[in-house]
């Protein structure tokens, strides 16, 4: 008897409410990222096998931010499907898988979207031998579409809307997607646009491949966590907008430190030379200067995984900062 | 120290002690769980209740061959498309199955060396080869057929494509109705013929041909019926619009994956349970059977299998069994069943992951009972009947 009401008290604690999420994530040592089976440029393994991608990145500058040190964090895979409930039962302490900001996963779902990392709409991809010009004329097509998504509601509309009929191919995973348009079994694969960049720059012959000009959807993306931890929410809603303050303040990695000598306030309170906002964090007064030299801004993380001079050739638009010509925008850091 | 230990050598308040032991830990446990669940639900603020079933599922099923599904319908009816769809693999999966199965098992006990070693051979493949790695592998080789622009032609009305296999489409006109009566009057008669007939040979040792005299009535006078009414019957046939052939019926590669990995892959199983039942059957009855001069094809059908059959049936009952939940694998491939329909993009769209997957577990559960439940009767319906 003694040995069963040992084992209850052990059940009992295992079920009771545990600390916040950067306490765990503190002793743990590292932080879980849950990330995407990989699409390039978001977060996929380079040739070194290291992650990397937009992502990649936004999960490296929290790490930083709590431990000073891009290297503690274990990515975890997650489909379109297991994504929120690897999050809700806490097996990742955050998400960052191009994942729209809906209400419904705001609120129902029970997370909570702590920003923006990348403002993109929905497309569609055909090959050029087709010939089609506009999404209109998809009349009667086989789209495949990941299964779970905000997408596959969008297409369901978009086709309602124009009064014209499709078949939907229900895919789990990007690369399967890739596969099955590859090979024909469907005509055309809607995705978010900056995915089918990215599923493009990977095909053999990109200029097969054409992505039409409808754009059909808002989907902000964006990094999400459990919805009722607000110390840890900021942490992670700080850590993107440091990096798009950073941009904006025009700090790059490589000026970090000679910034440390500025004269103008906002860069020395982001920096940590003037007052304690880490502190207020729980973290390190120099967590946003970490972060900067560590991963660099926002720019730096878009030019490296995304930009124009990358495969995936996607130009800044609206994911430019708002003063310039983009949306773009970080609360004031005070 | 005996009178303390009086109760526990009682041997009735023994066992009644431990079943409510047992009974009150499970409660226990069970309590604990449902009590969890539902506290760690409302700490993360995520909504629980039915209703969500009556929500606008607001995506597509396109493969439903039953029932017509807009992306304005309901969950619920999500719901239904995935068990039809599921129960459309799982039962074509089981017949196909049965029937290979037997043949093969069969073939295994031929003395032709060839034969029964290929069917060894196919036996150990299938069997040892995780089912999931075989759907995939059909699927993978379905989507390398040729492209929909360039689809083969059979027969000139079927086409072959990696988009599934077009034939086409009966369409029932007036009239047609009275061909279908005709029909189950026919198997209403041949069932009747066939008692009669078993009365009578049981009575006057007379038999009567009631194979060819069922198969007559069955096919022919229908068919006779048919002309009379003018052939009320045409075909719509696919022709290819635009992206897709339209009209027609088609089978996707998707269930044709499924149906033939499953159908290949139980067949094996149920082709040594077959195997295992006709070598139960003692030596003896075959020499006896001979020795009054039946004839070889008899000898099988009325004495070898009747008695295998009741070694093969129950085990044969848990290999529907597993077919029926190994379908729950079609997701792998994007097969519209439940876990992929209701269970997958329903429960991802709506978060509501504890309710789906209860109505999902309870969905096989009543499956597989059914299954169960038939197989049973039928099971006791060929035991030995002892007077």
């Amino acid at each position: 008897m003694k040995k069963l009401l040992s084992i209850f008290a052990v059940l009992a604690f295992a079920f009771s409410a545990h600390a916040g999420t950067l306490d765990d994530v503190k002793n743990r040592g590292f932080l879980k990222c849950g990330v995407t089976t990989g699409l390039a440029g978001f977060a996929a393994p380079d040739d070194s096998g290291e992650w990397a991608g937009l992502d990649a990145d936004m999960c490296r500058a929290v790490a930083v931010a709590v431990f000073g040190d891009r290297s503690k964090v274990e990515f975890i895979t997650t489909t379109g499907k297991s994504r929120f409930p690897t999050l809700a039962s806490g097996e990742v302490d955050m998400l960052a898988r191009n994942t729209t900001w809906t209400i419904s996963r705001d609120v129902n779902l029970g997370f909570e979207f702590v920003g923006v990392n990348f403002y993109d709409g929905q497309g569609f991809m055909v090959p050029s031998a087709l010939g089609v010009s506009s999404a209109t004329e998809l009349d009667g097509a086989t789209v495949c579409i990941q299964t779970g998504t905000t997408t596959e509601l969008n297409l369901a509309d978009f086709f309602r809307l124009n009064g014209i009929s499709y078949e939907a191919l229900p895919i789990e995973t990007n690369d399967e997607g890739k596969e099955n348009l590859f090979a024909g079994r469907c005509d055309v694969y809607t995705t978010d646009a900056s995915g089918l960049s990215s599923t493009r720059a990977a095909a053999s012959n990109p200029d097969k491949w054409v992505v039409l000009p409808e754009i059909i959807s808002k989907e902000p993306l964006g990094p999400l966590v459990r919805h009722g931890d607000h110390q840890w929410g900021d942490v992670v809603r700080w850590s993107l907008n440091a990096m798009i303050i950073a941009e904006e303040l025009g700090i790059t990695s490589e000026n970090v430190d000679a910034q440390m000598s500025s004269n103008v306030p906002e860069v020395l309170r982001l920096l940590g030379v003037e007052g304690n906002y880490g502190e207020m964090l729980e973290l390190s007064n120099d967590w946003a200067y970490q972060i900067i030299k560590q991963i660099g801004n926002y720019s730096e993380s878009y030019e490296a995984n995304v930009g124009p001079d990358t495969p995936l050739e996607i130009a800044r638009g609206l994911n430019a900062l708002w003063t310039q010509g983009g949306i773009l925008y970080a609360p004031p850091f005070r | 120290m005996r009178s303390n230990l009086g109760f526990f050598s009682d041997e009735k308040f023994r066992s009644i002690f431990f079943q409510t032991l047992v009974v009150g830990l499970f409660a226990l446990g069970l309590f604990f769980v449902i009590s969890t669940t539902s506290y760690n639900l409302e700490k993360r603020n995520i909504a629980t209740g039915w209703s969500f079933l009556q929500n606008p599922a607001g995506f597509d099923i396109s493969f439903s061959p039953f029932l017509e599904f807009k992306s304005t319908d309901t969950h619920l009816k999500v719901y239904f498309v995935g068990v039809l769809n599921t129960l459309l693999v799982s039962i074509t999966g089981c017949i196909a199955a049965t029937i290979l199965g037997f043949i093969l098992g069969i073939v295994r006990l031929s003395s032709n060396w060839l034969l029964s070693r290929l069917v060894y051979i196919y036996v150990e493949f299938s069997r040892n080869v995780p089912l999931l790695l075989q759907i995939i592998l059909w699927y993978s080789i379905l989507i390398q057929l040729p492209r929909v622009k360039q689809s083969l032609q059979v027969l000139d009305v079927f086409y072959i494509s990696n988009r599934g296999l077009y034939s086409p489409r009966p369409i029932f006109e007036s009239g047609f109705s009275y061909v279908l009566i005709a029909i189950v009057l026919a198997l209403i008669s041949s069932f009747l013929i066939n008692r009669w007939a078993k009365k009578r040979q049981d009575k006057t040792g007379q038999q009567f041909p009631v194979f060819s005299s069922s198969i007559g009535l069955i096919f022919i006078v229908p068919l006779i019926l048919f002309f009379i009414l003018g052939s009320p019957l045409s075909f719509e046939h696919p022709e290819l619009k635009g992206f897709n052939f339209k009209g027609g019926l088609v089978i996707r590669p998707e269930f044709i994956a499924m149906f033939l990995a499953l159908s290949i892959y139980t067949a094996a199983f149920i082709s040594e349970i077959v195997r295992a039942g006709i070598m139960s059957v003692s030596k003896g009855q075959r020499e006896a059977s001979a020795a009054i001069g039946l004839k070889q094809t008899w000898i099988m059908r009325l004495i070898i299998i009747p008695q295998a059959l009741r070694v093969i049936v129950p085990p044969l009952t848990s290999q529907y069994l597993n077919l029926t939940k190994n379908s729950s694998l079609g997701i792998a491939v994007g097969y519209a069943d439940l876990v992929h329909g209701f269970g997958g993009i329903s429960l991802n769209q709506t978060g509501q992951a504890i309710e789906c997957m209860a109505i999902v577990m309870a969905t096989y559960l009543s499956i597989s009972l059914t299954i169960s439940f038939f197989m049973n009767i039928y099971n006791r319906s060929i035991q030995f009947k002892e007077k």
